[in-house]
């Protein structure tokens, strides 16, 4: 059985492991990103390389040792160095001795062909299409289910009495998903741990305020690379929307983008009507829609020297101005401390609650 | 006895403390460098400030604010730990009604605040980049041998500043020594570093950020007249630097002990005798996961009562 691992993005590894296992490939599982990840990413990449390549490095020079054989990473849609990451991984991790390959899902939509060859070589069983279809089918459920926990943590967390219980709670009920295999298992194992988390004590008349969070899709995703900022947000009281969840993602690059009130890309279209690369347009226009449903602000998250977020961020000024609603930017990497993010997101909350008045 | 309010900013360079009375008047300030050891430097200023109040005052709330707030209200039992920001923004406010815009330059960090109709709307911190504040000025008076409180002075009597770079300290460095090399008059190189750090400032953390008038500017670089003057001549507009520029973070918390104390009718200031008390601190590493948290402890008379760095709430103190 070939070996194979992948990028480790928030809880999302669960349902992976799940389907690369079901098509018959044996899985060396990504560990959660630490300072270690994070020290093997910096030593061995570019050092004005993003963020995100230097953990994803990281993560594959942990899991390499292990005897992987191929990564399975998905490629970039737009101008975004990060399309080019999955070959500059291969070759950063070639010259350090490590005979891998890698695979690269990209939007079927765009590629079709070679994303059917990319899914034979993920598929050493040579399960039939209709039977890789029920694992997908599966896998994806299992994506939504825990996709949907994380999003009730977030409504949670911030009313939540005793400092930390949600996240324990958490913590323990994602393992019941983690085990859960045939599609009823997963559907009632979802069920059961919402019950679970909804148990936890919450203040129900507890100040509250809404904050959704734009930026680059992988620092949006772990919360390993943005210093659980959704966690310090949720002590602080603040119930934070990500505008990215890996389901709805997966969704707007292969089969239907989301139609809520209006597109992200409409939204954006007055402040932007060029695709910038990575999320640069998302990030705007995603922010015309959090102010229009009414949230108290809006944080940006984007990987220190990422052209799509410095540009979208240079327009969110207007767009800040425009609709009255503030907007606080971080710029991650490796040189980023807690301290002072702590100290802004403190002076962040305190500028929501004197704006909104007694 | 009359009530009175102390704030205490712990700051990477200077440690400040204010008392204020029940009118939000300053009874009492200082500013003292914490030269790396903040519990020394707050032991001192408490001893130090409590011989400076007039008689008959008694501390009815206390507030901590700047990067050593944590440190400080265990230290002291604050009513309130708050964000230098939100503290600065506070004391602004009461110093120069109406204000606007709030430009602070401290010790290693800058930020600018705007706010409108006495509410913050606004503001931003330097992320990335330190050049142009507190520590830069101190190092460069001392390599030209200027005692810091000339340094501005000096810039005023140029006519003709040259252009340095300010994007980096260290770039902005090799800058001055080349022009002194080149020969140009030193009030010229100062006066073309105080504009240099002031474009930096504007350029990066007033980015897009709508500046009006009245504008203040406060942090222990407002002292130097050099940089004030430059900010009057990019912004086309009067800066005020209030009388108690240096110590607005103190004062602030004190004003936001004054509030929180207003709505609980309690304190839990220790009172000054922690200035004679034995404080330690040790740090360990967490082995809990691989993140290896850098825990700190911090010991009053050989009880924990503080622990910071932790990344989850494994070692927080019940």
């Amino acid at each position: 059985m070939p070996r194979v691992t992948f990028p480790h993005v928030g809880e999302s590894y669960r349902a992976f492991k799940m389907l690369m296992e079901d098509l018959g490939n044996e899985v060396i599982v990504p560990p959660r990103p630490s300072r270690r990840t994070l020290d093997l990413g910096v030593r061995h990449a570019p050092e004005f390389a993003c963020f995100p390549v230097k953990i994803l490095l990281g993560t594959y020079l942990e899991t390499c040792p292990q005897g992987v054989e191929l990564i399975v990473t998905t490629g970039g849609v737009g101008p975004c160095r990060a399309g080019h990451y999955a070959q500059l991984h291969k070759k950063i991790l070639r010259s350090l001795g490590y005979a891998v390959d890698v695979v690269v899902l990209e939007p079927p939509r765009l590629y079709p062909l070679d994303f059917l060859h990319s899914v034979r070589r993920l598929n050493p069983h040579r399960l039939s299409f209709r039977a890789i279809y029920e694992c997908v089918r599966r896998a994806w459920r299992k994506l939504q289910a825990l996709d949907n926990l994380e999003k009730l943590t977030h409504k949670i967390r911030p009313r939540e009495l005793r400092a930390g219980e949600t996240t324990r709670v958490y913590r323990r009920v994602l393992e019941w998903v983690d085990r859960a295999y045939t599609m009823r298992e997963i559907v009632e194992a979802e069920r059961a741990a919402a019950e679970e988390l909804q148990k936890v004590p919450q203040d129900p008349a507890r100040e509250v305020f809404k904050v959704g969070i734009v930026g680059e899709v992988y620092v949006l995703l772990e919360p390993a690379s943005n210093l659980e900022i959704e966690e310090a947000l949720g002590h602080m009281g603040v119930e934070v929307e990500r505008s990215i969840f890996l389901t709805g993602w997966t969704r707007d690059n292969t089969w239907a983008e989301t139609h809520e009130v209006l597109t992200v890309k409409d939204a954006a279209l007055p402040y932007l009507p060029e695709l910038l690369g990575g999320h640069g347009r998302d990030s705007v226009g995603n922010t015309v829609i959090f102010a229009k449903r009414g949230f108290h602000g809006v944080i940006q998250l984007a990987p220190f020297t990422c052209i799509p977020e410095i540009v979208a961020r240079t327009i969110l000024t207007r767009v800040s101005r425009d609709f009255g609603i503030p907007v606080l930017t971080f710029f991650l990497d490796e040189q980023t401390g807690k301290a002072g993010m702590i100290t802004r997101l403190e002076a962040f909350v305190d500028l929501m609650r004197r704006r909104k008045g007694p | 006895m009359a009530k009175a309010y102390l704030g205490i900013d712990v700051g990477s360079v200077s440690t400040n403390l204010a008392v204020l009375n029940e009118a939000g008047e300053v009874l009492a300030g200082l500013y003292l460098r914490t030269r790396g050891r903040p519990i020394e430097a707050i032991q001192d200023g408490l001893r130090e400030i409590a011989g400076l109040l007039p008689p008959g005052v008694a501390i009815a709330g206390v507030g901590t604010t700047g990067s050593g707030r944590y440190l400080a209200g265990a230290m002291v039992g604050a009513d309130v730990v708050k964000n230098e920001i939100t503290a600065h923004a506070v004391a602004a406010c009461m110093m120069v009604p109406g204000v606007q815009t709030v430009l602070e330059i401290g010790g290693q960090d800058s930020k600018i605040i705007i706010l409108r109709n006495g509410v913050v709307v606004d503001f931003a911190m330097n992320t990335v980049c330190a050049a142009g504040t507190g520590s830069f000025l101190d190092q460069q008076a001392a390599r030209l041998n200027i005692p810091i409180e000339h340094f501005g002075e000096l810039a005023l009597k140029s006519t003709n500043p040259v252009r340095i770079a300010g994007r980096c300290t260290v770039f902005a460095e090799s800058d001055m020594i080349h022009k002194q090399q080149m020969g140009h008059p030193l009030p010229d190189i100062i006066r073309g570093l105080c504009e240099a750090l002031v474009r930096n400032y504007l350029n990066n953390v007033g980015k897009g950020k709508e500046i009006l008038p009245p504008v203040v500017f406060q942090g222990g670089v407002a002292a130097n007249v050099g940089i004030k003057a430059a900010f009057e001549h990019y912004l086309g507009m009067p800066v005020v630097v209030p009388e108690h520029h240096k110590i607005m973070g103190a004062i602030g918390a004190a004003q936001l002990a004054a509030e929180e104390v207003a709505r609980t009718g309690r304190t839990n200031f220790k009172g000054f005798a922690v200035a004679e008390l034995e404080y330690r601190t040790r740090s360990f590493l967490c082995d809990g996961c691989p993140n290896s948290c850098e825990i700190a402890e911090m010991y009053e008379d050989g009880r924990v009562i503080g622990r910071w760095g932790a990344r989850c709430p494994r070692w927080d103190v019940v």
